[in-house]
């Protein structure tokens, strides 16, 4: 397949960006989309320019690290990870357009990299069960039903990548929050600091500079790992307990 | 040079517990005057960063990634075993331990093993209380599958994402460090050397990724995490930016490196489909629980495969290993693919495949209940290669995923230059010459919550916290000035190859000459192709840009360096070890049915090499592994 790409070149956090077109040629459908940049990367090393940097990392589909916006929808046309994002899934002389995740609270850190620690800092402020090693009870002391471990693992299989926040025209973070909330606020172990630990999260949302969510479902509709709008339901009716009757925050 | 590794005395159950009383003790109040470096953030590293600051001690964490949460633990599929007995089907921490040890082809420490099995146990309860959601029966209680070559149900797992629930596990351990203040967390920074004065580890030095600075951190003791080095052969399970540089920089530094060339190829991977392949994704093996291996009688059959008749296909594990059947360890069921497939009997559009069929299972048990157990992986495959596993039999061929050796440690971890450690894959200790499925995890989180808070204590009471230099200290400025020589070297070359294409052509070298089976021609062979190879690389590699940029070349090229030499050593390591052990197996030495053929006599020691400089011959020191429990047998799964 040949292929024209428009890519967003930006030298660094303070210079201005624009996008870039270049032509690859003889793509097999079976590379995956980052390896078709791995190609132009290549190319662009031997003719002396910069290659275009982007994250990535497993390139299975798990680590969540990389993050490119392509066509207008993050991690391109399929639901799930740009780094499985086969070139099958587009057609010969094809114009795609790549650019980075597109939100304030993710500055672009070069080209197609941006900035995503602000979701590191939200878990920080809450996104965990206080227990120091070697406090644990027996594994099994604690039953918990099929269901709700079920539910609680599908929560927790947010890989933390980022593309609600771009899918979001409000560049909301609150499936990302949800995820989070929704997986420990199910759990035994999570009731002790649920109050506590939605308020924590949900302060420290905001103050990331992420935007508010009204409910579109860009979000859902995106996530490569399928994680439930519901997430979002939970998180405001654990919000609204927790500001109804907690005392902290 | 005289290894000792520190091994207790007394009976193998109780040396664990009489060595924690033994070890001295940091008053909790001092605790806040000493300061830790963590390399890495996987499962070892967050577990141990998180626990050492939840005892107090001052820890400055460090990853490559542009966060912690993506350390490549986080991709381990299948499971993680604990010694709980749970499913009342025989297992014992001494069952564990055995089998790990036999796993291993009797080339890890009795001793390092038993405790391993020990506190496997602590681990499921400490991530359980985490909130790890790991799969549960209906009452309620946790759930396990006999995993790889067990014979027990000892793995528990979360679907196919385990690696990914503990290592968020652990990640949500550290920043709540971090937030606490007690871990200072450093990420898109790669560690480029070490600093060692006097004999012990001081510090690092690193470099931001982003702004190209580079940076010293002095501390008194420094915990290489970083992971395994199956990046040498270029294509490999690991993640693309998974590198050995710390822990080869270490060595060059003095830290010996034991069994290198014990490496790990995993027989269920999806097929390489051109030049253009960039890495190989893993199928867990959790899969061979249910699909059936198999390929065609007959050499050169290219019918598809619901056309070839039930007679005339080969399930050859089935057929060759009766009792073990498709769960035979990984060693045994990667060698066997590549056999039917050096016979011409591999399937697909390179040969270079088997099938892993999965139409029995469905037959027997229905399509939903295997979705239910294996939904997510039959999804990938098919995102990856565009064929739905329901229909038709998956094609599976061996790839590196995993490193069994690694820096060489004592019991306490610690490596070969005092107040350096090194955990999880990055040692070599617990796994031998090859590792059991769902023991990566278990070693990892072992060395992290309940090894290291311990043996690291016991070091830091004995130098005391004045026993550290300043970053200004010449040491920190010669190490220093060696990372900013050799950048600034790269970046002067201005070659016409790129960083990709030696890393390609020594990925080739040693698949070829140093993979699933090697002979000593071969390898003699490989170690001048290496040189040759490296000696190229220092004067026709191309890396653009510059240092004081985010430069994804750049970052490329130091560890590129650091595997054309560790690739040198693997082979050295290879070829002296004359015998055919776990997953490293020399043709010459094998069984009259091919089966590997191990060498107790001259052979049951861990090799530790020590670095002699540049294009030096690397010295080989012996540390005898000594059998007080176990009886040494060939491995048997016929």
């Amino acid at each position: 397949m040949n292929l024209t790409l428009k890519v967003w070149r930006q030298k660094n956090a303070n210079s201005k960006g624009e996008l870039k077109t270049y032509h690859v040629k003889d793509i097999s459908p079976d590379m995956s989309f980052l390896e078709m940049f791995d190609v132009l990367n290549e190319e662009l090393l031997l003719k002396g320019e910069d290659p275009i940097a982007f994250d990535h990392d497993c390139r299975e589909g798990i680590c969540g690290m990389c993050s490119m916006y392509i066509n207008g929808h993050p991690h391109g046309p399929e639901q799930t990870t740009t780094c499985q994002l086969h070139m099958r899934s587009f057609k010969d002389g094809d114009t795609i357009v790549v650019e980075p995740w597109r939100a304030k609270a993710f500055p672009v850190v070069k080209d197609l990299v941006v900035d995503r620690s602000a979701f590191d800092r939200i878990i920080q402020a809450g996104g965990y069960i206080s227990v120091n090693t070697g406090n644990a009870p027996d594994a099994n002391e604690i039953p918990i039903s099929k269901e709700v471990a079920d539910a609680a693992f599908n929560a927790a299989t947010c890989i933390g990548c980022g593309a609600c926040v771009a899918a979001c025209k409000n560049a909301s973070a609150m499936l990302f929050v949800s995820a989070k909330v929704a997986q420990l606020s199910m759990l035994p172990q999570g009731q002790i600091e649920r109050k506590r630990r939605v308020e924590q999260m949900v302060a420290k949302m905001d103050e990331e500079g992420f935007g508010a969510c009204t409910n579109t479902g860009a979000c859902a509709a995106e996530c490569p790992k399928e994680i439930s709008l519901a997430n979002i339901a939970i998180l405001n009716r654990e919000y609204l307990i927790a500001k109804a009757t907690s005392e902290y925050v | 040079m005289k290894l000792d590794a520190k091994i207790p005395e007394g009976p193998l159950a109780e040396k664990w517990n009489k060595h924690k009383f033994n070890l001295k003790l940091v008053n909790p109040a001092n605790k806040r005057k000493y300061e830790v470096i963590v390399v890495g953030t996987g499962l070892a590293g967050a577990s141990a960063a998180a626990s050492l600051a939840e005892l107090g001690y001052n820890v400055k964490a460090f990853c490559f990634q542009d966060s912690p949460r993506r350390a490549h633990s986080i991709a381990a599929q299948g499971g993680i075993n604990a010694a709980k007995n749970y499913q009342n089907d025989g297992d014992s921490v001494y069952r564990l331990f055995y089998d790990t040890i036999k796993g291993g082809d009797y080339r890890a420490r009795e001793a390092n093993v038993y405790r391993l099995a020990e506190v496997s146990v602590n681990i499921i309860d400490q991530c359980v209380a985490q909130g790890v959601p790991f799969a549960r029966e209906y009452g309620g209680l946790l759930a396990n599958r006999s995993f790889g070559g067990a014979q027990v149900s000892r793995t528990f797992y979360a679907r196919g994402q385990t690696g990914q629930q503990l290592l968020l596990g652990a990640y949500s351990a550290m920043s709540r460090q971090i937030a606490a203040g007690k871990v200072k967390m450093y990420p898109r920074t790669e560690m480029l050397d070490l600093v060692v004065h006097d004999g012990k580890a001081r510090g690092i030095i690193t470099r931001n990724l982003i702004t190209g600075k580079i940076e010293r951190h002095s501390a008194h003791a420094v915990l290489l995490c970083t992971g395994g080095y199956g990046n040498v052969f270029f294509l490999s399970t690991n993640a693309m930016g998974s590198n050995a540089t710390a822990a080869w920089r270490a060595h060059k530094k003095g830290a010996l490196f034991g069994n290198p060339c014990f490496t790990q190829i995993h027989p269920t991977c999806i097929p390489v489909t051109g030049d253009h392949q960039s890495k190989l994704t893993l199928m867990s093996e959790s899969l061979r629980n249910d699909g059936r291996v198999w390929v065609p009688k007959q050499a050169g059959d290219t019918r598809p495969p619901y056309e070839i008749p039930e007679d005339e296909r080969d399930y050859f594990l089935e057929r060759k290993y009766p009792s073990f059947g498709n769960l035979v360890p990984r060693d045994v069921a990667s060698r066997n693919a590549k056999y039917v497939c050096d016979e011409g009997r591999g399937v697909g559009a390179s040969k270079l495949a088997v099938y892993l069929d999965f139409a029995d299972a469905i037959k027997r048990e229905g399509e939903a209940t295997i979705r239910a157990k294996y939904g997510n992986l039959f999804d990938m495959y098919e995102k990856i290669t565009g064929e739905n596993p329901y229909k038709t039999p998956m094609r599976i061929y061996p790839a590196v995923h995993y490193t069994m050796g690694g820096l060489w440690v004592d019991y306490n971890l610690m490596t070969t230059i005092p107040g350096l450690y090194a955990l999880g894959e990055a040692n070599f200790s617990d796994h031998g010459a090859n590792r059991l499925g769902a023991s990566a995890l278990m070693q990892g989180l072992a060395d992290g919550y309940f090894i290291i808070p311990y043996t690291l204590g016991d070091y830091l009471a004995n130098i005391g916290w004045n026993d550290k230099i300043s970053t200004d200290h010449p040491a920190f400025t010669e190490a220093e000035q060696a990372v900013k020589h050799q950048i600034s070297t790269l970046l002067s070359i201005n070659g016409k190859k790129t960083v990709d294409q030696f890393h390609k052509e020594l990925g080739k070298i040693m698949w070829d000459y140093c993979g699933m089976s090697r002979n000593a021609e071969g390898l003699k062979g490989a170690k001048q192709k290496i040189r040759e190879l490296r000696e190229e690389y220092w004067q026709n590699v191309r890396v653009g840009g510059s240092n004081e940029e985010l430069n994804i070349t750049l970052e490329k090229a130091t560890r590129v360096a650091d595997f054309l030499e560790l690739s040198e050593l693997m082979v050295d390591d290879a070829l002296h070890r004359e015998e055919s052990c776990g997953g490293h197996f020399r043709e010459e030495y094998q069984t009259p049915d091919g089966e590997a053929l191990r060498n107790d006599e001259k052979f049951a020691y861990v090799a530790a090499w020590e670095y002699k400089g540049p294009n030096e011959q690397a010295v080989v020191h012996k540390e005898d592994l000594i059998f007080e429990n176990v009886k040494l047998t060939q491995r048997s799964y016929k």
